[in-house]
């Protein structure tokens, strides 16, 4: 729970991770390449106080995410989103067994997404089913852009996925959250595109799909399709801290969310441990769009408690105190529109 | 900072490394729609004296190792052909450094391999229809800008009223003149009477939809805005001293710009 000028936030961080990306646990120089991305993206888009020796940044064990988030963080409840990362590191990029004992050992703090790769096939399927005996998770993590032996990506809408899109429902998976990530073949298309996402949802009405980084950087046809899908959610992972290096543009992009998806299916999240909650969640408690922009109206404290926990807390009925629930808003006024019409300013 | 390579002058009729660079600024990242020498993608500049000419070599660098490798291909691949054309020019070398990619995109390149021979099975027929999708989406986002401007400037004009403007409406200037340039671009007219909200046929818009086709080009203005920022950071932070060789873009820029490095050792920089 987060305070201030006797407003109170509930928080859930809808997007950590418990990583291992020390040099033994890298399998190839990919290994190296990808979380020196991520840090290069913590050094680019952090304040000075807020950066970590790059040692750290390589694994924090449980005991340091247990304080980041609850002692020092104000989060109230945190959901684990795992990468596997088979290909880049020896023993998986997201630690299971760690983040599950975690997890269960906490459960009035923490839930356990999974993960699976529709690319394993039969195998898949029956791992899936015994790993959701095993763990009995609510939501799984897809990476569309993993590498996997020749392939470097898919697609939500590849028969396979929709097969285990269809086992999910048969075990009371409910919630997918999507990262689009820049290498999927064929190469000739945007690999960022979110078109398959808009097949998926259409098709799997009663999944909830949350769509991590809104899309970023292809935030216009996120916006587009998540405005046609109801269950089309997006998560705010990567995008909370431009809140400090570039208020302008985060400005805008929680704008046009707000414009087009409305203020009840955007989540908060840090991207643990990308960053650390305490300074974003400060941060967009203060957070106000500049006057200048007179395009969108200023931020409400309702919607900041919806985006900072409530929305989260919802799809994953995480109770919240009485006191500070908050009803739906009225439909945006973009509304949802069938997909038939989704031509119509297509520019 | 752009490696300067103490050599021998060039010898005259050979191209020198201003010329190279010149012809460079022709090569557009095609999803930033910027040359690659605004952002500080081109590393090092090499040009000495070979049999029939001059052999020239070029490095670039990207923002992260995992950019698109369809994107990073594109802008190696513009890039060996926009200099081996200069005359003069003997041999062409490109390489891209640092990328996930770069082995086998340096092996195509080497080969002149083209996309297909490059990437093998990932690659279907080509880079085409890439292009112009991001052809599309820079004019969109760049009608957005004069849209925008305009409706900032005089507040008595209704976003529903967009429509009626024409090319004659707009203010001179560097927002209208980049706008210019993507319509002819995409074959658009550029007569004064023209309407300016268009999708990229050329087509206008009934009345009722004006104010979404608004909406839906803001967006795009302002992921390519951010995207551009936010990758020229990233490379500032990967390649200590590149912000040098970067030219500033003021579409989408902010107040407190200057935070860009925070000093932390640097891994890349060979």
């Amino acid at each position: 729970m987060y305070s201030k000028d006797g407003e109170n936030y509930f928080i859930v961080d809808a997007h950590i991770a418990l990583w291992d990306a020390r040099p033994e646990n890298q399998l190839n120089i990919h290994g190296k390449q990808f979380i020196d991305c991520f840090y290069d993206y913590h050094r680019n888009l952090s304040p000075a106080e807020e950066l970590w020796p790059y040692e750290d940044y390589l694994y924090q064990g449980s005991e340091r995410l247990m304080k980041d988030l609850f002692q020092d963080g104000y989060v109230d409840h945190a959901i684990f989103q795992p990468a596997y990362l088979g290909e880049f590191y020896r023993n998986g990029f997201g630690q299971t067994q760690e983040a599950y004992s975690l997890a269960a050992a906490n459960p009035e703090r923490l839930t356990y997404n999974h993960c699976f790769d529709p690319r394993n096939g039969e195998a898949g399927l029956d791992q899936l089913r015994a790993d959701h005996e095993r763990m009995g998770f609510k939501g799984v993590k897809l990476y569309t852009a993993e590498w996997h032996g020749d392939s470097r990506g898919y697609k939500l809408n590849d028969p396979w996925t929709y097969r285990y899109f269809e086992e999910c429902r048969k075990l009371g998976i409910k919630n997918v959250h999507v990262h689009k990530g820049p290498t999927i073949r064929p190469l000739d298309r945007d690999a960022f595109d979110v078109s398959d996402v808009d097949h998926a949802a259409t098709d799997f009405t009663d999944l909830n799909f949350v769509v991590e980084h809104v899309g970023l950087p292809r935030l216009e046809d996120f916006c587009w399709i998540a405005t046609q899908e109801p269950n089309v959610h997006g998560g705010l992972a990567v995008a909370m801290p431009f809140m400090h290096t570039r208020p302008r543009y985060f400005a805008q992009i929680i704008g046009e969310l707000i414009y087009w998806i409305g203020e009840d299916r955007i989540q908060f999240s840090s991207d643990y441990a990308l960053w650390t909650p305490r300074w974003l969640i400060e941060a967009f408690v203060d957070f106000q769009i500049p006057e200048d922009m007179t395009e969108y109206a200023p931020l409400t404290i309702e919607q900041k408690k919806k985006i900072l926990g409530l929305n989260a807390a919802k799809m994953y009925d995480i109770p919240v105190p009485e006191e500070l629930r908050i009803p739906d808003a009225p439909e945006t006024a973009t509304g949802p529109r069938q997909p038939e019409r989704a031509d119509l300013g297509a520019a | 900072m752009t490696q300067v390579q103490t050599r021998p002058a060039p010898q005259a009729g050979l191209p020198g490394r201003d010329d190279i660079r010149r012809a460079l600024g022709a090569v557009q990242d095609p999803e930033l729609d910027e040359p690659i020498t605004d952002l500080g993608f081109v590393r090092s500049i090499d040009v000495a004296p070979a049999a029939r000419g001059a052999a020239v070599s070029v490095h670039l660098r990207l923002p992260t190792s995992f950019c698109s490798p369809n994107f990073a291909y594109l802008m190696a691949s513009d890039s060996k052909d926009a200099i081996a054309v200069l005359p003069g020019v003997d041999t062409v070398t490109v390489e891209l450094d640092d990328h996930h990619d770069s082995d086998l995109i340096n092996a195509g390149l080497a080969a002149d391999a083209g996309y297909r021979g490059t990437f093998g099975h990932e690659a279907e027929e080509s880079l085409e229809e890439l292009r112009w999708t991001f052809r599309r989406k820079a004019h969109t986002a760049a009608m957005e800008r004069c849209l925008t401007e305009l409706l900032r400037a005089d507040r008595g004009l209704a976003e529903s009223d967009v429509g009626q403007v024409r090319l004659a409406d707009l203010p001179a200037g560097r927002t209208k003149d980049a706008f210019l340039r993507r319509r002819e671009a995409l074959g658009l007219p550029l007569d004064s009477a023209a309407a300016v909200l268009v999708d990229h046929l050329g087509n206008s818009y009934p009345a009722d939809a004006v104010p979404m086709a608004l909406r839906r080009a803001r967006s795009t203005r302002i992921s390519i805005d951010g995207n551009a920022h936010f990758c020229r950071g990233l490379l500032r932070t990967r390649y200590e001293g590149s912000g040098a060789d970067q030219t500033a873009r003021p579409e989408g820029a902010e107040p407190g710009e200057s935070h860009t490095l925070l000093p932390i050792t640097v891994k890349e920089n060979a």
